[in-house]
């Protein structure tokens, strides 16, 4: 569990749905001479327990470290046919098992007396770039969907949903609109989205504390496709961890309300460097509060210089044109993006066809 | 923040890393934490005990090596090394910093046996 915000993996569900039923994994094995070794499979079972199908690669190659009796030990790699013994851990599950009974030394083991070997593997990988790689996916789906994603982020209570119910509203009729709803429990946000008539999807990420690419993947796959228009993601509210993942969006949009303290910025900087866009929320309650909009923005701006700032009222809709407008804006380019590249994949077509044309 | 699924991304790499190269154990994984990151490297620490307890890094050192951060002031027109996000210029006092430096989160290399 994570000493700082109390978050860990585990429990995502979509609409209710865990998520990694059914989803190929890895396992990790130890046998019997002590060699651990690591392999994905495809699974499928209805409960844990029940024996399960493996598909094996069929010649794993390992390496495997020995002690002989005269105490020299070395390790060399040997590859053996994919069928191994095993227990997993909890189902209690045996496999079938045909050991394999040659194995092959390579010329070049090496004996090291009483030790074995540790070298240094050069790495170099960004830790989120399994993230980052799903999010270019996503990307790359909303882009041939020509969809303009948004992902909202704040602190829980600053008004995301209700602004989303008004933006929604607002655009009826005009652009398709669809919600990825992140929470870590209950499907009341996307209960609050579907009243509007716009299909949601909910997340619940149960211990963790954001959404990330893989999760937003899977509920991209259950949305209807809404093909040029707008998809709003709203990230669970949390204004430290959501700051690091890219969920594929083209912008992070920032709420921050009135009723927090403008000093916000300053006091989670990651999340306002994240955003390209910050809204403040609820102005229709300046005048009863000491809160100072300008030195939001300011603070906003010291950690992020290029950063657009919007004000508005949800509630009262006052501010919520320019807001509209930036939405229009970026759906637009979306879809002339997406124009652009279905016809310049149109000219290709038209070409190869003539060329086939030409050799026939 | 989220230290954990950081971890949980850490060792992913390392076992994906230590299965390709065949080997039985990690006896160390060596983090690039920048300063600008917005890891904390102790709760990462924590994290890590928990993650890699029954994987191949189980018991593994963990060594995070440390970036500054760094900035281009647009006033001074020089790369500066700013210690956080909110913090201003250390010559010129200026908040038009562009970040160049100090927000890896990479895992850098591994021993193993």
């Amino acid at each position: 569990m994570c000493v700082t915000c109390g978050c860990g993996s585990g429990d995502t569900r979509i609409e209710g749905q865990a998520l990694d039923r059914d989803q190929p994994h890895e396992h990790t094995h130890l046998h019997a001479d002590g060699t651990v070794h690591t392999h994905v499979h495809d699974h499928v079972h209805a409960a844990h327990g029940d024996a399960h199908h493996h598909d094996h690669g069929p010649l794993e190659a390992h390496e495997h470290a020995h002690t002989h009796a005269d105490g020299t030990s070395h390790s060399h790699a040997h590859a053996h046919a994919g069928d191994h013994a095993h227990v997993h851990d909890g189902d209690g599950g045996a496999h079938a098992y045909r050991p394999v009974p040659a194995h092959h030394h390579g010329p070049a083991h090496s004996h090291a007396p009483g030790m074995t070997q540790a070298r240094m593997l050069k790495i170099e990988q960004d830790i989120l770039s399994k993230n980052d790689a799903y999010a270019a996916k996503n990307r790359e789906m909303l882009a041939a969907r020509g969809t303009f994603a948004v992902n909202l982020v704040s602190s829980p209570g600053s008004g995301k949903t209700t602004l989303l119910v008004r933006t929604i509203a607002a655009l009826r009729g005009e652009m398709p609109t669809a919600v990825i709803e992140g929470d870590q429990q209950t499907a009341l946000d996307a209960d609050r989205i579907r009243a509007t008539g716009a299909p949601a999807i909910q997340v619940n990420t149960g211990k963790g504390c954001h959404l990330d690419a893989h999760m937003v993947g899977h509920a991209l796959a259950s949305l209807p496709a809404a093909e040029d228009g707008l998809l709003f993601i709203e990230n669970v509210g949390n204004l430290v961890c959501p700051a690091a993942f890219d969920l594929g969006e083209a912008h992070k949009v920032a709420v921050l309300s009135v009723t927090e303290g403008e000093d916000k910025p300053l006091k989670y900087p990651d999340m306002f460097q994240a955003a390209s866009l910050m809204i403040l929320n609820k102005v229709d309650l300046l005048p009863h509060l000491t809160f100072d909009a300008d030195k939001a923005e300011a603070y906003a701006r010291r950690v992020n210089p290029s950063i657009r700032v919007l004000r508005l009222s949800a509630t009262t809709g006052e501010g919520m044109d320019a807001w509209l407008d930036f939405l229009r804006q970026g759906l637009g380019a979306a879809r002339a993006r997406r124009r652009e590249t279905v016809e310049s994949l149109q000219r290709r077509i038209a070409d190869l066809e003539r060329q086939l044309a030409a050799k026939a | 923040m989220h230290e954990m699924s950081l971890a949980e991304g850490v060792i992913q790499i390392v076992e994906e890393a230590a299965r390709a190269a065949g080997c039985l154990r990690v006896s160390a994984v060596i983090l690039e934490i920048g300063r600008l990151s917005s890891v904390e490297p102790e709760a990462l620490r924590f994290c890590f005990d928990a993650v890699s307890r029954g994987s191949i890094a189980e018991g593994a050192r963990l060594e995070i090596e440390d970036v500054p951060g760094t900035a281009w002031c647009l006033q001074c027109s020089e790369t500066v090394e700013v210690a956080a996000r909110y913090e201003g210029c250390p010559r010129c006092g200026s908040y038009q910093l562009q970040v160049t430096g100090g927000t890896e989160m990479r895992v850098k290399e591994v021993e193993i046996e």
